[in-house]
């Protein structure tokens, strides 16, 4: 276990380091002054320009430089935003959790609704059941998140009025923001503006949610559902049908767990797409997440912000796979047997 | 099955979320305002940006005096009158006594507002040895551009409610320009305790003023919090919170108007006003404004710095398409570079028309018989003398192309954009002036004199000293008449030289919530929510 763990480690350093050296490479290919690529300072004086220039090691060899580039993300200086002006590593930790949590709730609807589901279409392997869900699975897997979203709003928001279409929460309601995940903020202030805030926030959640837990809810019944399939084959299956089991023993202490081991491992694959879909998704409810700040700084050509933002996205998928990818090895002991870590 | 099981979930969680009186209770009463654009700073001093203006200048602070916008006479605010000497040399305030301003959780006054606080903002824009001047890179276009630190001999404190003015010469848009909403008043007092903190940038960003709201917060992108000043000296304020929701996108403030998350919103445009104005429980409201939007040349770069060719391109693009595709009829075709409305208006004969026989002759005449490749950069905000730049830009382009000028329309986030612009990055720009005043020459000076040029307000980057001389001599009298005169040959000049052409004159649009009251639609300067209240 020890072995496996410092394999992990290791390649989790060898990734972050090849990541690092692609963000450094970013301010030399990216067009203007490499300077105010890396400080986000723009229109300094000389004696300013000189002193950033020493901070920053330009007069040294690109080695030293990436070395104090290095130095300085771990220490939590990753420049200056170009367009507020503000620290972009401010603004990440402002931002980031807000995209987490809408993650995070897209993700345990679809595991909720996910497998279940699943398990479902496979015990009723080619009867209706299977042929709905897995008809209706297809639809969710075809459609374009960004075109879910605006029929939602549509329907829901312009037409018939029940919910919300931006933000996380009614601007009128003051959370003092604490951890920056809305409603946990709201449950440490003990439910404030008599519960109302807490409703708003969940009706604020609820269409973004829905829309960003569609694909990965469908992913993981058709990974659920080939898997169980896959179990429900084996020999060992047979001989507990063999044996007398009913049905329902059968599935929930034979099949169920041996199928679900796969699954846990794709839901942490699910966490880069999911990151992805985000942004879309960010952008259509005006989710004041991480995703949308980063697609603003595109459009304004915001070279700091959009490298911090990049380093800072890609670390969490690589962070999110490792933990994946490891609590699958804690409950699978067939996995620690490959010695060698895979990305 | 999953979208069944997604549906009850959903019916589940409105059962408990759509009780009946899910409104905030009378404690929490505010309006949400669905402002453009983010505010560049919270200081009206150093910004001439409308859209910024718009959320803070009314909003946060006071001024001396104000403007009546139905009689355009001068009214008493933080100043509760004011004389003139003979010589209108000497102007002479005597000010209001009781004045609080804002108790915030970064800033408690210990006393009223005197003069000196009167002395120090104003001193902060003109005098170098003001310990604020250099704050901020000492750029205060508004005052810059009208020269008014060049008039200003010196602002003196009489007593502490009396200060006077000293001006080198008489100047007739003096009152007027301080009666602009970038005119503020701010606290010394604050202003010596961040300076004794060395933190002085803190000044234009955390506001303290006098008006009827305080700031609380200001997220980027996302929202701008006020809450009620309880000590305002002019009247009780109704709502306890003010929020600017910063939409940028035109559709998405429309969208929100819809579902009930803005109370107010500003600029809708006028392709959308259709969908508004079918609803019962959303006013349009529709006024008259002094504004004109226009597209100017970079003066400065080639081949603009040629009349003919600036004359050619004028004359290569269909307006009147235009103003019916952008404005849907909401817009006044520009007759000259003024506003009708303006008392200094004088109809121009030679207005640049419709002819690309015409264009291409001009171009040969100025030597560019091939044409030649430009930047259009088309501002990414709706406002009122242009409601979708991006569109007009596309119709101009296509127009341009048959001269055989490739254009290129250029974008970019709303202070960047401003920023460049002013560092004149650009080729050409569609863009648009509304009035602070209604003195006439809050169109010229501000934007195309040679002071404007120097502190990056003036889009056309141009610098015509006979110009400047018309408008100075213009400054110099009193008399209406030779006002008109001067401003008459001025507007000829525009239209002779088209540094810019004039395009249209917008109308001002809101869309309001029925139940909210008291927000008044001004011809001039920033939108004021002091008087906002829900029925």
């Amino acid at each position: 276990m020890r072995e496996y763990l410092f394999r992990r480690l290791s390649l989790l350093l060898f990734m972050l380091l090849t990541l690092t050296a692609f963000t450094f490479s970013l301010n030399y290919l990216f067009p203007g002054d490499v300077l105010t690529n890396l400080s986000g300072q723009v229109n300094s004086s000389y004696a300013q320009s000189q002193a950033l220039a020493d901070k920053y090691q330009l007069e040294e060899n690109i080695i030293v430089q990436y070395g104090a580039f290095l130095g300085r993300i771990v220490d939590g200086d990753w420049g200056y935003s170009l367009s507020s002006g503000q620290p972009v590593f401010e603004h990440i930790l402002l931002l980031f959790p807000a995209t987490i949590e809408l993650c995070v709730y897209a993700l345990v609807v679809a595991i909720v609704l996910g497998i279940p589901a699943g398990v479902i279409a496979a015990v009723f392997h080619k009867r209706w059941p299977d042929k709905v869900i897995n008809s209706l699975t297809l639809m969710g897997f075809s459609i374009p998140i960004f075109w879910l979203a605006l029929l939602l709003i549509m329907v829901f928001c312009l037409g018939l009025g029940l919910f919300p279409m931006s933000g996380r929460i009614g601007l009128l309601y003051e959370i003092e923001p604490y951890s920056h995940f809305i409603l946990v903020d709201i449950i440490a202030q003990g439910f404030p503006y008599g519960g109302f805030a807490f409703i708003d926030a969940l009706k604020h959640l609820a269409l973004p949610t829905i829309v960003l837990a569609m694909y990965p809810t469908t992913v993981l019944i058709r990974f659920t559902r080939d898997s169980m399939l896959n179990v429900l084959e084996q020999n060992y299956i047979k001989t507990a049908r063999a044996k007398g089991l009913n049905r329902r023993q059968l599935i929930l202490h034979h099949a169920l767990r041996n199928a679900l081991l796969p699954v846990i491992k794709q839901i942490g694959l699910q966490f880069s797409t999911l990151l992805t879909l985000a942004m879309i998704t960010e952008v259509i409810f005006s989710w004041p997440g991480v995703g949308r700040w980063l697609i603003e700084s595109i459009y304004q050509r915001d070279y700091p912000a959009i490298q911090g933002g990049l380093l800072a996205v890609s670390m969490f998928v690589i962070f999110a796979n490792m933990f994946a990818e490891f609590s699958h090895t804690v409950l699978n002991p067939i996995s620690r047997n490959q010695a060698h870590g895979k990305i | 099955m999953r979208i069944l099981l997604l549906g009850t979930l959903c019916t589940l969680l409105l059962g408990c979320i759509d009780a009946p009186n899910v409104k905030l209770n009378e404690k929490n009463q505010g309006l949400v305002y669905c402002a453009e654009a983010n505010p560049m700073t919270f200081n009206p001093q150093v910004t001439t940006t409308g859209s910024t203006i718009d959320l803070i200048a009314n909003q946060l602070y006071d001024r001396l005096i104000s403007i009546d916008p139905d009689t355009a006479e001068f009214k008493p605010e933080l100043a509760e009158s004011w004389g003139v000497s003979d010589d209108g040399t000497t102007i002479t305030f005597y000010l209001r006594k009781g004045v609080q301003f804002h108790h915030t959780d970064y800033f408690t006054p210990s006393r009223e507002m005197t003069a000196d606080d009167v002395v120090f903002s104003f001193d902060r824009l003109f005098n170098v040895y003001n310990p604020y001047h250099f704050v901020g890179d000492a750029t205060y276009p508004y005052f810059q551009s009208v020269g008014l630190d060049q008039l200003i001999q010196e602002i003196i404190k009489v007593d502490d409610y009396t200060v006077q003015f000293k001006l080198f010469n008489a100047e007739s848009s003096f009152l007027s320009n301080l009666a602009t909403d970038f005119a503020v008043i701010t606290s010394k007092e604050y202003a010596d305790i961040l300076a004794a903190a060395e933190n002085k940038s803190q000044f234009d960003n955390k506001p303290i003023g006098t008006g009827p709201y305080k700031y609380k917060q200001y997220l980027r992108d996302n929202l701008v919090r006020y809450h009620k000043n309880e000590t305002y000296w002019k009247h009780p304020v109704a709502m306890s919170q003010l929020v600017f929701d910063i939409t940028t996108n035109n559709t998405s403030r429309i969208a929100k108007m819809l579902t009930k998350e803005c109370d107010v919103t500003a600029h809708p445009s006028a392709s959308q006003l259709a969908v508004l104005s079918k609803r019962a429980d959303i006013t349009v409201d529709k006024a008259e404004n002094l504004n004109i939007g226009y597209w100017a040349f970079n003066t400065e770069k080639e081949p603009f710095d040629n009349s003919l060719v600036r004359k050619a391109l004028a004359h290569s693009v269909d307006f009147n398409k235009i103003l019916q595709a952008v404005f849907y009829g909401n817009g006044q075709v520009a007759k000259s570079y003024l506003p009708p409305a303006s008392w200094a208006f004088s109809e121009q004969e030679s207005m640049p028309t419709y002819n690309p026989t015409l264009a291409r002759k001009y171009l040969d005449m100025a030597g560019y018989e091939d044409g030649f490749e430009m930047t259009i950069w088309a501002m990414p905000v709706s406002r009122i003398y242009n409601p979708n730049a991006r569109k007009m830009a596309e119709l101009i382009q296509s127009d341009l192309k048959q001269i055989g000028v490739t254009a290129k329309i250029v974008e970019y986030e709303w202070n960047t954009f401003i920023e460049r612009i002013g560092k004149h990055e650009h080729d050409s720009v569609l863009l648009g002036w509304v009035a602070d005043t209604p003195d006439p020459d809050n169109f010229f000076s501000p934007l195309l004199s040679c002071t404007a040029t120097f502190s990056d307000k003036n889009p056309a980057n141009w610098c015509n000293p006979e110009f400047d001389l018309l408008l100075t001599k213009a400054l110099d009298t009193t008399d209406i008449e030779e006002r008109k005169a001067f401003y008459a040959q001025a507007q000829a000049m525009i239209i002779d030289q088209l540094p810019l052409v004039p395009i249209a004159h917008g109308m001002r649009f809101q869309a309001s919530s029925k139940e909210v009251k008291g927000i008044d639609l001004k011809p001039f300067g920033g939108i004021s929510l002091a008087n906002a209240r829900k029925q």
